[in-house]
């Protein structure tokens, strides 16, 4: 097989059991191989890069195009036109004619604090003196690239080249570079848009259906609610609801009898309900469509009509009522069905499909929607998210550009022509600067929506390479954090193989953060005009539903066609048309991601071509026969076919969640029956990246999944191949991680055995020494010393030399001397250009930068106006209590033409009591002891363990999963054969079997071996589980927690100790704390504790007047006659004397408590 | 004197420890003073010295396994704990880096030279190299030949030239780009040529353990000091990788076991442990033996029991319950001692012992000045 430096080319070599190329091949076993097929194409942060290209190369051209033309109000010749626009590749801000330097990489970004930004230029016609000038390539604005996408140069790159860039060959990509530090834009979920929602409020006995209609211009919310048996309509546009009848009369005009058909068809039942809303119409005299819209223009919000508004507020005469209404019917109300010139018919089938709706939903409460399935939800993506902020950033840039082009128009007397090349530029630096500023701070603000989102970006974690992975599948809902609801928080049925079951913080955001699971794909926009011409091609019996009257559309046996929906079509043969329907989409003339399903409720067939859908390939079946055969698995292995030839040859085929309802999946070939149409690829899928690095999860209780989920992100390992060319704020690496012993196939497929975050320690599993309670663990000092745990931190101090306006800057100051010429203390590790040396240790206090500031830095400079020439120190020292080793400094200039200096120190860590450990099954603990080799117990075989880890910790967590990682890991050790460590959900090697290799070696079947103690030399008196078991070490540790203080720094304004470790401040007793003193009537500790201890003061008192005297001296009585010393908390006196200068008189009155015995 | 003398299977039962399926029993010595009524376990340097045996099973330079029979689990245990942390050995112990570009940090470098095993010349290392005490903050180092030991390493990688084209080997690529064990170089001073030199120099046990990677360009150059130190400071210092004991099995069959079962049954311990032999004529011939009809059927016996791996295998069989009664012997140790290369392994236990009369003997010296 060729060599193919994906990083793919190990998965598809040696398979699961060892198998070779030659070996037989069955798609029972190897149907898993479909998934690193999957992964290749479409691969984990795939989404966000598509979604990502799909703005950058179509939707940023559909703003454009829909936001074309300028035209001056004032030249009435003048007109300016965006024809195209173009997004280019990264390249230096600072252009240079030399190409070759203008490129950058992603690395130099992240270094050098600059933006991974790549230049927008469009193509513009406009006139000038009555002549059309088309001008090509004005650059308009920069916009962030998100790295590996279309337009990336990471894009496509093999190992070897990503090497060329200093990039890691496994880094997932999908994230931007602002400012050089990392962005993630989280995946937004949010309800379907232009989808009915019918909900039924069980308080008020009311029903409602519900649509969200979003188009390029606005986005609103229409309902139809049926409240005490009347149905009426509600928009924000309107004052008040309307009744139905009212709209639906407005709407084209139809006669109360097509208005009965439309809703209820020939069914009485419905006939009966809806028929009371006749008489509302009645009762306010509506009677044809012009009293109709005479009765709602009226109830229209004045200068509520969005966009509308603002023209008709300036210049546009005052509409009739009857226009009012006719406009906020046409462009408001359910704005997502365009009306095309005044044909309100298919506006008046949606209406009316969603009172229908209402009525069955009354009739029947079965037949209401739920918010929380997985099929009513879309997911936002990068770049739907920017393609939201650029168009609203395009239109106030085309708005700015008018009225820069109709103040050059309002001169009298021009010189020039307009030309808008330079004007274009110089406010497109505002979509820049928008842009960046959104991605930077994750404010979103979209003026059209009214749209305030915070929270949206994040920086990329790298705390290890799973943590900045299991980012990038995260995704945030818009739920408040803070309500207490279960329904959006709990594990959906239709969730399966979409989102992880695991894969979800603790705590408040519980559920409402979530993750991709394996195999999940995030849907693209389809364009719907190819759908709708397939819609009718594929079957005869289907007819455009404007050709229908309600009866014939509601007759039984009636299925109307939705497409996004919206009613478009009728067909009295539904199965038949979704079966050719899906069998187009199968042979590739439909795209794959468009999906068709049945719903016999409603008598419905819904087809959605819309973005964000989830879904999810699986293995069709036919006849009750895979269509997978072991020949199309040979083709894989060879490299003869990727995913997407199984994709267009039928083999397999992407279900979204809808569709999935219409399908019967079998977990396997064996489970096959002749129902059975899908068979998915491999059941743990339904797992995503991070939950997959568990070892047997399906045999561990369901929250210490959960648990693993959260501390693998904590855990310190190698962060990405480029780590040490890296210069992050905090980084953590371990010294010798380790691949896992016990693996799965998701570690192989996210390259977690490349980029591993642990050691696989030897534990035994017994009570040792009593420092082992409550999970702590007790290691063994020789693997200590031996490198097991040994971690570095990398820390940053960067300082950035700044220029000023009166020309002075920022600069680098020698080192300083003392009187006999040697260098001072602070600057020991300096060199002579004033920063630090290299492989020097820095101590607390020394200097690393020393940067100086000009004392003069607002002067003029002009003339007499010069301030002192001095400077003063701002050197940059290190801080930590313990020492440090400088590893890198690096010299730099940013994008601002500034200097930039970084620094970074490293420290490396063996553990050390109270450092933090964690097993991959939630079962985390720190060292209580560290003990001598020698003190430890020994097997016959001379084993030591690394680590001992105490009984109880199994009982009441339930992780089976951790006992046969253990065993497994011991088999595989003992064997020498790794393909016995698989331990993935669902098809974990079997554990008798390593129970036989086990008893094989002469070791117990069970895993328990015979131990003599250490200490004594005398044997233990029961066997001792043990085996390796993959440590993670989490970033927890002791070093950078440990504080302590017994006096030190007091806070200015109160005179009490500062709070806080970085701080040097004292620990608080508080007010609970003072309580429990209280009670237990330990006045004096609490007077020491309050007072002595903390912010006690002498003060003088005035027993005449009451007020605070000085050095004896009362400043009120003028007199020393009353005035008392006495002790009192610094902070009342401040009270006091803050209430007197609000003008609160304040008194104190002494007595003595305890009288002097006279 | 003793008033009771138990008998000789007594005692012998006595020093069995219990294997069973779930537990050990048994696990302490019972042989000392008033433990049994009436018995006599005075101690008696002349009973230990008769109980006393040593048994070699394999003497190598770097692995030992002997037995030492008739002794208590305190002073074989003893004897293991200062192989492990009191033995002293000479490491690396300072490391001075004059120039390190390699990606390997300095820190990680130096940690990875300590763990490198020297041998050198038995004499020097014993009787002229002596301690070296680390420096308080204010004292300058004192570094002499008599301990102190000054090794250096200094590699630069650089392109080779002859290497054939398209060649994607670092190690053929490159000179040098992975630097071993084997490229330290000793630097003897002053009389330390005397006693380490030829064949006695101090050199690196494994040569071929890699230290790190290189690439054009980078340079690894350092000098570094070793000193003599113990286990119990550092696992560097630790002359053995492993020094442990165990305890020697013993299987003893109570009901014979024939034919099908007797095959099973050898196949649950390793192999040479049980041995399957024929019923004699003679033992069928005997009542009550469990014999009586099964002459020529295969039986399992027990062959070499030191062999048993204690895997309990044959107790999880319904078939063998009963019949099979396992144990270790309390008083039969089992070392095997793996030396690193400095020492050689039987060097190991015998300066253990020279340890472990010496301490007795600073003991002693204390009790004595205690009850003066």
């Amino acid at each position: 097989m060729a060599a193919m430096d994906d990083g793919f080319e190990a998965l598809l070599e040696p398979f699961y059991n060892g198998k070779k190329l030659t070996d037989p091949i069955s798609t029972k076993e190897d149907k898993f191989q479909l998934l690193p097929a999957f992964l290749k194409v479409k691969g984990l942060v795939k989404q966000h890069i598509d979604s990502f290209d799909f703005f950058v190369n179509q939707e940023i051209k559909d703003i454009v195009r829909s936001n074309r033309l300028i035209k001056s109000d004032q030249e009435k010749e003048f007109w300016l036109e965006f024809t195209d626009i173009r997004v280019g590749r990264p390249c230096r801000n600072d252009n240079s004619d030399y190409e070759p330097r203008n490129t950058f990489s992603p690395q130099e970004c992240r270094l050098r604090d600059m933006t991974y930004a790549a230049p927008i230029v469009v193509d513009i016609t406009y006139t000038r003196d009555r002549k059309k000038i088309i001008r090509k390539n004005v650059p308009l604005c920069r916009i962030p690239i998100m790295l590996k996408s279309a337009k990336c140069w990471l894009n496509g790159a093999n190992n070897a080249e990503m090497e060329v860039f200093n990039e890691c060959p496994l880094d997932p990509g999908g994230y931007f570079i602002i400012n050089g530090t990392e962005k993630v834009i989280l995946i937004q979920e949010q309800l379907s848009k232009n989808r009915v929602i019918v909900e039924a409020d069980d308080k008020t006995g009311s029903v409602s259906a519900s649509v969200t209609s979003s188009t390029h211009e606005r986005k609103s919310k229409t309902y139809v609610v049926l409240k005490k048996e009347r149905i009426l309509l509600q928009h924000n546009v309107l004052i008040e609801a309307i009744p139905i009848v009212i709209v639906l009369k407005a709407l084209g005009g139809l006669s109360d009898y097509e208005i009965m058909e439309l809703v209820c068809g020939g069914d009485a039942r419905y006939q009966d309900d809806f028929l009371i809303n006749f008489d509302e119409a009645t009762k306010v005299g509506v009677y044809t469509q012009q009293q109709a819209l005479e009765y709602i223009g009226v109830r229209v919000k004045m200068g509520g009509g969005g966009g509308a508004g603002k023209g008709r507020f300036n210049n546009a005469p005052r509409r009739s009522p009857v226009e009012e209404g006719l406009d906020a019917l046409a462009n408001l109300i359910v704005a997502h069905i365009a009306i095309d010139g005044l044909d309100f018919y298919p506006k008046a089938i949606y209406i009316a499909m969603m009172v229908r709706r209402v009525l069955m939903a009354a009739q029947n409460p079965k037949l209401v929607d739920d918010r929380d399935f997985v099929g009513n939800k879309r997911l936002e993506l990068a770049g739907q998210m920017l393609s939201l902020l650029f168009e609203d950033l395009f239109k106030q840039f085309v708005s700015s550009l008018k009225g820069n082009m109709e103040n050059f128009f309002k001169k009298p007397n021009r010189t020039s022509a307009y030309d808008p090349v330079g004007p274009i530029s110089w406010q497109g630096t505002f979509i820049t600067a928008g842009v960046n500023r959104a991605i930077q701070s994750g404010n979103w603000t979209v003026r059209r929506f009214g749209m305030n989102k915070a929270g949206v970006t994040h920086v990329l974690s790298r705390l290890s390479y799973i943590a900045a992975l299991g980012m990038m599948t995260r995704i945030s809902s818009q739920f408040e954090k803070t309500r207490k609801v279960s329904g959006p928080r709990a594990l959906q049925p239709s969730q399966w193989g979409m989102l992880c079951t695991s894969d979800t913080p603790e705590g408040e955001a519980c559920g409402l953060v979530k993750n991709l699971a394996l195999m999940t794909h995030i849907t693209t926009n389809v364009e719907e005009g190819p759908v709708k011409r397939w819609i009718f091609s594929v079957d005869a019996g289907v007819e455009p539903i404007r050709n229908f009257s309600g009866t014939e559309m509601h007759r039984p046996g009636s299925y109307i066609i939705h497409l996004n929906g919206t009613p478009f079509a009728l067909t009295r043969y539904p199965k038949r048309f979704a079966a050719k329907f899906r069998t187009m989409r199968r042979r590739g003339w439909i795209s794959p991601f468009v999906s068709i399903n049945l719903n016999s409720h409603f008598s419905a067939v819904h087809i959605a071509t819309d973005e964000g859908r989830i879904c999810r390939p699986y293995i069709i079946v036919q006849d009750g026969k895979s269509k997978l055969r072991p020949e199309h698995l040979r083709l894989l292995q060879l490299g003869k076919a990727n995913f997407d030839d199984f994709l267009t040859h039928g083999i397999v085929e992407y279900l979204d969640v809808n569709e999935e309802n219409d399908t019967l999946v079998a977990l396997s070939e064996s489970d096959i029956t002749k129902l059975t149409t899908h068979m998915e690829i491999e059941p743990f899928t339904i797992l995503g990246a991070v939950a997959g690095l568990i070892p047997f999860p399906h045999h561990n209780q369901s929250p210490r999944n959960t648990y693993q989920c959260a501390m693998g992100k904590q855990a310190i390992g190698a962060i990405a191949h480029n780590q040490f060319n890296r210069i992050d704020t905090l980084l953590y690496t371990l010294v010798y991680p380790q691949r896992p012993m016990v693996i799965t196939k998701t570690i192989q497929l996210v390259h977690y055995d490349k980029l591993p975050a642990g050691q696989n320690a030897t534990v035994v599993v017994m009570s040792y020494s009593g420092y082992d309670i409550e999970d702590a663990l007790v290691l063994n000092k020789a693997s200590c010393d031996r490198g097991f745990g040994r971690c570095q931190v990398f820390r940053k101090y960067a300082v950035e030399l700044l220029k000023y306006p009166n020309g002075r800057r920022d600069r680098i100051g020698g080192v300083e001397q003392d009187e006999d010429g040697n260098i001072i203390a602070k600057h020991s590790a300096l060199e002579r250009d004033g920063l630090a040396i290299v492989g020097y240790q820095v101590r607390s206090g020394e200097t690393m930068i020393k940067k100086e500031t000009p004392l003069d830095q607002s002067s003029t400079g002009i003339a007499s106006d010069r301030g002192p020439d001095e400077f003063r120190d701002a050197s940059v020292n290190y801080r930590i209590a313990d020492p440090a080793y400088i590893d890198k400094v690096m010299i730099s200039q940013t994008e601002r033409d500034h200097a930039i200096v970084k620094v970074q120190t490293r420290q490396t860590r063996r553990p050390e009591l109270g450092d933090k450990f964690s097993s991959r099954h939630g079962q985390k603990g720190v060292v209580g002891i560290i003990v001598d080799q020698e003190d430890l117990p020994f097997s016959d075989t001379g084993l030591v363990p690394d680590i001992i880890m105490n009984p109880h910790g199994f009982p009441s967590r339930m992780t089976v999963g951790k006992l046969f990682e253990c065993l497994t890991g011991k088999a595989t050790v003992i064997e020498g054969n790794r393909d016995y460590g698989f331990g993935d959900a669902f098809r974990s090697h079997p554990v008798e079997e390593m129970g036989k290799v086990l008893v094989d070696h002469g070791f117990s079947w069970e895993g328990k071996d015979y131990f003599t103690s250490g200490i004594t030399g005398e044997s233990q008196e029961a066997y001792i589980f043990n085996g390796p078991i993959y440590y993670q070490r989490l970033k927890h540790m002791v070093q950078d927690k440990m504080h302590s203080r017994s006096r030190g720094p007091r806070a200015i304004l109160t005179r009490q100790p500062t709070e806080g470790r970085s701080k040097d401040g004292g620990l608080r007793l508080g007010e609970m704390e003072r309580d429990c003193l209280i009670a237990y009537g330990a006045s004096q500790l609490l007077l020491e504790r309050l007072m002595v201890s903390s912010d006690g003061t002498q003060v003088d008192i005035c027993q005449g007047c009451g007020l605070f005297g000085y050095k004896g001296y009362c400043q009120t009585c003028k007199s020393t006659r009353q005035v008392t010393q006495m002790t009192m908390p610094y902070a009342a006196k401040l009270l006091v004397q803050e209430l007197i200068s609000m003008n609160v008189g304040v008194r104190l009155q002494l007595e003595d408590k305890f009288p002097h015995p006279r | 004197m003793s008033r009771v003398q138990p008998s000789i299977e007594e005692l012998e039962r006595r020093k069995v420890v219990g294997i069973n399926e779930w537990t050990v029993t048994d696990v302490t010595s019972t042989d000392f003073p008033g433990h049994y009524p009436g018995e006599d376990h005075a101690w008696d340097i002349e009973k230990i010295r008769d109980a006393l045996h040593i048994e070699f099973h394999q003497n190598d330079p770097l692995l030992a396994s002997f037995s030492l029979i008739g002794t208590d689990a305190s002073i074989a245990n003893a004897f293991r704990r200062i192989m492990i942390a009191d033995i002293p050995t000479l490491a690396v112990e300072t490391v001075f880096i004059n120039n390190n570009t390699s990606v390997i940090q300095d820190e990680v470098l130096s940690h990875r030279l300590g763990l490198i095993p020297f041998k050198g010349g038995r004499e020097g290392l014993d009787k002229f190299l002596k301690w070296w005490k680390k420096p308080e903050d204010d004292e300058d180092p004192s570094y002499f030949d008599y301990n102190t030991v000054k090794l250096s390493l200094n590699v630069e990688c650089t392109h080779n030239e002859d290497a054939a084209p398209g060649e994607t080997d670092p190690t053929k690529l490159y000179h040098h780009a992975h630097v071993y064990a084997r490229d330290i170089v000793y630097e003897p001073i002053g009389r330390q040529s005397q006693y380490f030199s030829g064949e006695n120099a101090i050199a690196p046990t494994n040569p071929d353990i890699l230290i790190a990677k290189l690439r054009p360009g980078q340079v690894i150059d350092l000098t570094m000091h070793m000193h003599k130190g113990v286990g119990s400071d550092h696992a560097k210092f630790s002359p053995v990788a492993t020094a442990s004991y165990r305890l020697m099995p013993t299987i003893n069959v109570l009901h014979p076991i024939l034919g099908a079962d007797a095959e099973k049954f050898a196949k649950c311990f390793p192999q040479g442990v049980i041995g399957l032999e024929k019923v004699t004529k003679k033992e069928a011939a005997q009542k009550g033996s469990g014999y009586e009809g099964h002459e020529g059927e295969l039986k399992a016996v027990v062959k070499d029991p030191m062999r048993d791996t204690v895997s309990r295998e044959c107790l999880r069989h319904e078939e063998f319950k009963g019949k099979v009664k396992l144990g270790r012997e309390r008083d039969h140790f089992i070392y095997q001692i793996e030396s690193t290369g400095q020492w050689d392994s039987d060097a190991i236990f015998l300066e253990s012992v020279a340890h472990l009369k010496e301490k007795a003997r600073r003991l002693e010296q204390q009790v004595v000045n205690m009850v003066r």
